[in-house]
Order: structure tokens, then sequence, then C-alpha cells
């Protein structure tokens, strides 16, 4: 045990308050919360039973998150009250929250990026002025936390050091470290590899045998399918079903997400690919630290085709990316159309490949695609703003005709709300990027780089943008995705590469790979699932599958 | 959603936030034995209550225009220039080389001449220290702070050693020509006849409101401001969309120093007709706090640099004419910076709620 006095004393008091028979952990009543004019929540109750996991499933802008901050202290709801534990909790602020025994990961991780993962483990919670008894006390409780969850993190790495899934495990180590026992996800499988997501719901459903309850925030259907019991559904503010997992279906919550039928296929010719657009030889790239992450990639890509690129996060793909959008360094040969490109620039070189006809969508819209401070029509041009068309001459930029040209292509992506003048950051996820995509795809570029197209972005949007992927490779241009969606990668790919520690393990056509020779290519591995599938090329670098 | 209208935003906010500033200070005056009400009448007829008083607030309010101007340029690439008073001290020695090297035969052509020279020594002396940020990462705010302590020494070294007149004691270069001397507000028609001849206030006062509209040009409207805000706000982002980190950091610190440099077309060329020690009076410091209260937009700079002009020249008067020492003016200054910028959001929340509460009301009625 590795609680101080006062966690201990706190403990006992839990224990005390034990959840009476039947009372539900926590339940919420007519809870209201506006922003200005917009209602982000509106009379929403929900009842959730102790040792269960609830899924909460909407669109993006759809009040899940508001109603989840206002769960853990960091919104005030304009009316309706919180029962923790069948007990009326008013949560002020979230020191109240952790009080209550409520743990919260959130999509965007609140971790101090320069700390190990011991000292974010302990910020708040130490057990004096001196660190090092609270250091070694979580350090052993980590160990345990580690064993009993397979949660395992390195715990003298520093945070900036860790992948996206290992920032997410320290998050719920955190909350597990705070005692709670009421554990909030907030999309936490956005940043996921479905090998990362199938284990953190392993991790969920060892916590939910243990008694511990989850909510669980996505937008994501099967996730819901696949661990909750009972889910709830939002639009527009409002919760408009909870509905046991066991008796409902996708088709139907996807319904009731959207008020109306949604595709989930995408439906595509099959692809005529034509010249080669791209072309990559032996191409590496090493970072800061001169560690090879990408090591000797090749790949071509035709006009009129998706190549897709799966693989678990964090296995080049970002260096994949960043390399060929030209703001990051490496050596080999890339050529587009033909024309080699300078790879040793040493300075960002985004314009001019931009010049050549080199489109990016970036995986990270926020830090990447976006300016979030900057209006919709500043985005718009933003990396092409020295295009001539967006000058009035050759001192001042055309602004009025940037607007109206924004206007135009908000409307045609139908991007909501259609005002060129509204900063990025008003934006929901997934109408930031079709602004995004918007930017990079109406000047009908040669080689599209496209980086985890949907992640956050709701169903509705997920759907126009893989048709404005399609048309776009309909009208003859390479696209190069990348994506940790292996249905997004299936789905959309006419040919598929996986990519595992910095190569390509194999490529090959899409109709003949298999979910479980993919699988395997992806942790690196080889063997007869692969071997199996039909027209792919493996590395020789894919080990023989282990014989036991 | 309803918003809190433009003038609560830009205008109600900023006067509370000064009246409650200006309280305090009344306050603090009390405190140490004076009348805050008469204190006030000092400060406004010595600034503003005469030609003559305007004459040195608008002197002032110059010096502040350039080197807030400075400053704000720089924070858009989030560089944060302290060098200002540096650069403004390199700016009056290339003021002044430019200025006795050659028998200039009109003010007008040695205006031109002495802002290239004012505006290009200021440039170079930020040019150091945003080179080593740029390429080598050190911070641009230590650095900025080192290159002032560098400027007033070599600013020493050049008036001791080399620009000093020969027999003379005083660590000053030679008066500059007459022909040099810019016109004062006394020169101008029609103006003239309101300031008595001895107000320092001169056409740099014009060139400063010039370098606002173009200052504002630049940042909002020309591709290179774009790149330069673009790369303020997140230099990911920035990098993402192919603009070079060290042409950014070098060109905004290039126009900050220049700007901080061209405030010597005033203290030095209009007002002094020498270069002397510690011409900039501080100044540079004055900027930030100009800058900061001025949300760094360019009309809010000019705005901001009228009322420390006015509070440097009212807390001289307050010194001259009261027991109140001259370093209460400094306190003022503080309280003033401290609730336009640092406690802004104290009213500000409030005072929005309010109106957004009034403007549902309407609605709904």
């Amino acid at each position: 045990m590795v609680e101080t006095g006062t966690t201990e004393a706190g403990r006992q008091a839990t224990a005390a308050l034990a959840t009476p028979e039947g009372a539900p952990a926590i339940e919420l009543k007519g809870i209201s919360k506006a922003f200005g004019t917009v209602q982000a929540n509106k009379d929403i109750s929900i009842r959730v039973m102790p040792g269960t996991i609830h899924g909460i499933i909407g669109e993006n802008g759809a009040g899940k998150s508001t109603l989840m901050s206002i769960l853990y202290g960091f919104y005030k709801a304009d009316a309706g009250e919180i029962w923790i534990k069948g007990r009326h909790t008013p949560i002020p602020d979230s020191e109240a929250a952790i009080k209550a025994g409520i743990g919260m990961v959130f999509q965007h991780f609140k971790l101090v990026q320069n700390f190990t993962v011991l000292e974010n483990i302990i910020l708040g919670v130490e057990d004096g002025a001196l660190l090092r008894p609270s250091l070694a006390k979580a350090r052993k409780e980590l160990k345990r936390l580690a064993e009993e969850y397979e949660l395992n993190v390195d715990p003298d790495e520093t945070i900036e050091e860790l992948s996206v899934g290992h920032q997410q495990r320290v998050e719920i180590l955190k909350a597990l470290y705070r005692q709670a026992d009421i554990l909030i996800l907030d999309e936490p499988t956005g940043v996921l590899t479905p090998a990362e997501a199938d284990h953190l719901f392993r991790i969920l459903d060892n916590l939910r045998r243990e008694g511990k309850t989850i909510i669980l925030i996505t937008h994501k259907l099967r996730e819901i399918m696949e661990i909750t019991d009972t889910v709830s559904v939002m639009r527009r503010g409002e919760m408009t079903a909870t509905v046991k997992t066991a008796e409902t279906s996708p088709e139907q919550l996807a319904e009731l997400m959207v008020g109306r039928k949604v595709l989930l296929n995408v439906t595509k010719t099959k692809a005529e690919p034509g010249r080669t657009v791209l072309e990559v030889e032996n191409l590496s790239v090493k970072d800061e630290d001169g560690v090879e992450r990408l090591k000797g990639i090749d790949l071509t890509i035709r006009a009129g085709e998706i190549l897709g690129i799966a693989g678990v996060a964090g296995n080049g793909q970002s260096e994949l990316l960043e390399v060929l959008g030209g703001f990051a360094t490496g050596t080999g040969t890339i050529r587009i159309n033909g024309e080699e490109i300078d790879l040793t620039g040493k300075h960002s070189d985004g314009q001019s490949r931009r010049r050549r006809g080199i489109a990016h969508v970036p995986e990270d819209r926020h830090r990447l695609g976006l300016i979030l401070d900057f209006t919709a029509w500043e985005n718009m041009v933003f990396g092409y703003h020295a295009d001539p068309a967006y000058q009035k001459n050759s001192f001042v930029m055309d602004n009025a005709g940037i607007v109206s040209h924004t206007a135009e292509a908000m409307e045609r992506f139908d991007v909501r709300p259609p005002i060129p003048t509204l900063p990025a950051k008003s934006f929901s996820g997934g109408n930031q990027q079709k602004i995004v995509l918007a930017r990079e795809i109406e000047r009908n570029p040669d080689l599209l780089l496209v980086g985890q197209p949907t992640r956050g972005v709701d169903i509705g949007a997920i759907e126009f943008i893989h048709k404005r992927l399609v048309e776009l490779r309909d009208q003859g241009a390479a696209i190069l995705l990348v994506s940790v969606e292996l249905d997004e990668i299936r789905s959309l790919s006419d040919r598929v590469a996986v990519m595992f520690d910095g190569r390509i393990m194999g490529h090959g056509p899409v109709e003949s790979a298999t979910q479980t020779g993919m699988g395997c290519l992806m942790a690196g591995l080889g063997g007869d699932d692969v071997r199996g599938m039909d027209g792919w090329t493996i590395s020789d670098e894919a080990a023989p599958e282990e014989t036991d | 959603m309803e918003k809190t209208p433009k003038w609560v935003d830009v205008a109600l906010i900023p006067v509370l936030n000064l009246l409650i500033a200006f309280v305090i200070s009344g306050i603090v005056v009390l405190l140490i034995g004076e009348d805050p009400v008469k204190a006030i009448k000092v400060m406004v007829s010595g600034a503003l209550g005469s030609p003559y008083g305007w004459g040195y607030t608008l002197y002032y309010s110059t010096n502040f225009i350039f080197t807030g101007l400075a400053v704000a340029v720089a924070y858009h690439a989030s560089q944060f220039n302290i060098g200002g008073e540096g650069q403004a001290t390199l700016g009056g020695l290339g003021v002044a080389l430019v200025l006795l090297a050659v028998p200039w035969p009109h003010w007008t052509i040695a205006l031109v001449a002495a802002m290239f020279g004012g505006a290009l020594f200021g440039a170079a002396w930020a040019a150091i220290p945003a080179w080593l940020q740029a390429k080598r990462g050190s911070h641009i705010v230590i650095t900025t702070i080192m290159f002032n302590f560098i400027g007033a020494s070599v600013l020493n070294y050049m008036l001791v050693n080399v620009l000093r007149p020969p027999r003379s004691m005083d660590p000053a270069t030679a008066r500059f020509p007459a022909a040099t001397h810019l016109p004062t507000f006394h020169d101008i028609p029609l103006v003239g006849q309101f300031f008595s001849k001895s107000v320092p206030a001169n056409v740099s006062f014009f060139i400063a409101i010039l370098a606002c509209w173009l200052v504002w040009i630049l940042i909002w409207r020309t591709k290179l401001g774009f790149e330069i805000r673009a790369f303020g706000r997140s230099e990911p982002a920035a990098r993402y969309a192919g603009i070079s980190p060290v042409k950014i950091v070098m060109a905004a610190m290039l126009i900050s120093g220049g700007l901080a440099g061209l405030m010597a077309i005033n203290n030095v060329m209009g007002e002094a007709h020498r270069l002397v020690l510690n011409s900039v009076e501080g100044a540079g410091f004055i900027g930030i706090a100009v800058a900061l209260m001025g949300r760094n937009h360019p009309f809010g700079v000019f705005l901001a640099a009228l009322l420390f002009g006015f509070l440097y020249q009212g807390g001289g008067e307050l010194a001259l004419e009261t027991t109140i020492p001259r370093e209460l003016i400094t306190v003022i200054q503080a309280l003033v910076i401290l609730f336009t910028g640092a406690f802004d959001n104290m009213l500000r929340a409030p005072i929005e709620s309010f109106f957004v509460a009034r403007a549902n009301a309407r609605k709904e009625a």
C-alpha cells in the first residue's frame, strides 16, 4: 500500500461511505450548460451503475466533453445535480472530483512534458516537502499496477520521449494512483493503434471486474459494442437515448447519433493507376538524437491510386510524412513526377514542395495543420499564402479576395458555420479538418499526403472526407494515406504498405490483405499468415513467426 | 454567440482599468502625505495644460511610439525584445555619424539619411541576438538585455575616445550643423503659433504616426506579416507551412531593432542636436510597457505612448512643483501596467458577462 496518512484516511472515509445497495455510482440529474447562447448540454440525466462500463457516444460538438468537464469540475453547470454513490455531491472543482473518486483521462493529455513518468504520477499528491519518499512509493505502486493491468511504462522516461499510447497509460496510472474508482476516458482510442486499443480494453475489462465504474466517451461504434454495458447517445447537447448495449446495434446507434442513416463503407471503383507520381528510394531519417526513424524506405505511388500506410503509431509514419512534406531532412532519393527533390535543405522546404504539387494534410491538425488563433480565411491559405493569386500587389495580400474565396470553399466543403472570419479554434474537430482538407485538396495536387484524416472527426464528416479523398483519386491524384485505423486503410486504399520500426515490412493489393496477416506485419513478423497474402511483397526484415 | 460590444472591449475596459490605477496612485499620494487632487492638477496642467506641456508630452510620446512599435513587432513573432534601449542607443550613434559625416544642405535630406542611419544601427544591434536565437537557440531575452549594457559601453567608448571634439571635456559629440535641425512644432505653419519656441516636439512625431500605419500594414496586410504572426502563434505549424524560422526571427528582429533605432531622429536629431551619454533615458524599457498596454497593436501603441508621454511629463512637473518624489511616477506607471496588462481579466470577465446577459435579456424581450 502506498497511500499517505491523508489518503488512507480518505480511503477509510470512502469505505465508510460505501455505495448503498442499488444506488448508481454516478447519477446526473437535469444538467444544463450554456456558453453564451450555445446550449452545450440541455437537461441531461444519466445513471451509471457501479462495476459497469457506460459509453457516451455522439458526434463532435454534441456536448460529450462538456458534460464530462462538468462532472470533473472544470465547468460549473447552470442547472442540475450530481450524485455520486447515492449522495448529492456538488463538484465545484477538480479537487472535489478527485476526492469523490473520479479520475479523468483527457483526449489531450495533461502531462508535464519534461517531467518523468514518476514525477507526473505524484504531481499534486506528494507526501511532503521532500520528493524522494513519494517517488519511491510511487515506483513500487507503479510496478504493482503495471503487473496487475499490463500498464507497462518506464517510470524514469520523460513524457516527451513516450509514444502517445504510453502517455495515455500514464494518465490512467495517474488516476489509479489517486484511488479513483470512477474513471472517465475521453476519446481514449483516438490516438491508439488497434493493438493498443485492444490492450486498453483489456485494462478496462480488468478494472470493471474489480468493481470500478468507467465512462467511455467515444464516437467509434465498434468500441461501444465491444466493451460497454450501457450506452447513451448525445446529439446537439441533448441525450437522445440510453440503451443496454446488448439490445442495440451499430446501425441503430449511428442513426441516433446523426439523426440519419450513414454509410460506413466507402463505395469506390477499382483504381486505374497512371504514370508514376512519387518514387522514394532508400529514404532514411534520423531524429535529433541521431536515432534512425526511417531505415531505407522504398515506395512508389502512381496517379489515380491510394497507397495506405498501416502500422502501429510511432513506427516511422510521422517521419515519412514530415520528410515528404518538406519539414524534416533525410537521406536517399525522392522523385516527384520524375524530378528529384533536395532532402538536405536545412530550412523548411514546404513552400517549394507545394509548388511542385505536393499537398499535405498533417496528422495533427492542431499542432501543424492550423493556427488555432487565426481566422478560417487565414488558415485557408496557410502554406499557400505566397501564391500570386492571393496578392493584391507586390506589397500587400488580397485579404478581401481570400475571404470570399474562403467563403466559397467553406460552402463546397460544408464547413459549419460557414463564416470565414471566425477563428479556427471555434470550429469543431470535424469542421477544422474540413478546412485543412479544403485547403489542400482544392488545388488539385499531384500528390496528397494525408495523415489520420478522420482522427477526432464525427461520422458525418468521416463519410464526407472519405468521399472527397476517393474523388481526388479518381481525378488522377496520387494519395499517400497514413492511418492507424485499419478499417480506414482497408476501405480507402488500393494498395497497402505496412510499416514497422522504420521499415516497410510488406506491401501489396488491399484485396488480398488479411486482418491477421497485416497484424503480423505490424508487429514485424512474417510467417504463414503473411505469406498467404496473394501479390504481397514481404521484406526480408520480417521475422519468421515463432512456431509453438 | 453573443459577444460584448466592441466599444466595451477596446474603450470601456481599458479606461476603467486606468481609473483604478489612478485611484490607487491617489491613495499612495495620500499615504505620503500629499494631496492627490493637487497632484492630478499639477500633472494634468503640467503635461496637457499648456502648449508648452503638450510640446514635451508629445516629444516623449514620439520616443515611446518608436520603442513600443519595436517591442510589438518582435512580439508578433513571439520574440520578446527587451533590447530596445540598446538598439535606440546605437540608433543614436548611427544618426550622429550620418549627420556629422556630410554637410547636409537641408533638413529633409538629412532626415532621410538619419532615419536610414538610425534604423540600420538599431537593426544591426538587434541582428546579433536575433542570429544567436535563430541559429543557436540562445534566448533572446537574455541576449538583448546583455546587449543593452554592451550598447551603453559602446556609446561611452565612442563618445569619450572617438567622437568627442578635441579639447571638449564633455563626453558628447559636436553639435550637429543647424541645417540638420528638425522643425519643432513651433516651426510648423499654423500649428506653430500655439507653441513657444522652446518645445522639443518636432516633425519626428509625424514620422512616428507614419510608422504606426506602416507597422499595421506590415503585420496585417503583407505576406511577411502573415508569416510573422503564424510563426509567433505556432512554430511547428509555421514549419509545416514552409515558413523558415530563421528568416522570420531575423526579419522580425531587424524590423524591431530598426524601429527602436529610429527613435534617435527624435531625441538625438530633433531635440539634443548632438549625441550625449544615456540619451535614450529608459525609453527603450518604457516601450515594453507601451506595447503591453497597447496590446501590440499599432493604434494601441499610439494611445499608450500618449498616456506614457503624459505620465512622464506630468511626473516631471510633479517633482518640480510638489514634494512628491519623481520616483512616484514610476509607481504610477507600474500600476497602470499592472491594471491594464496583468490584471486585465479581473474586470473583463464580470463586465463581459454583464453585457452578454444584457444582450440575451434584450433578445428575449
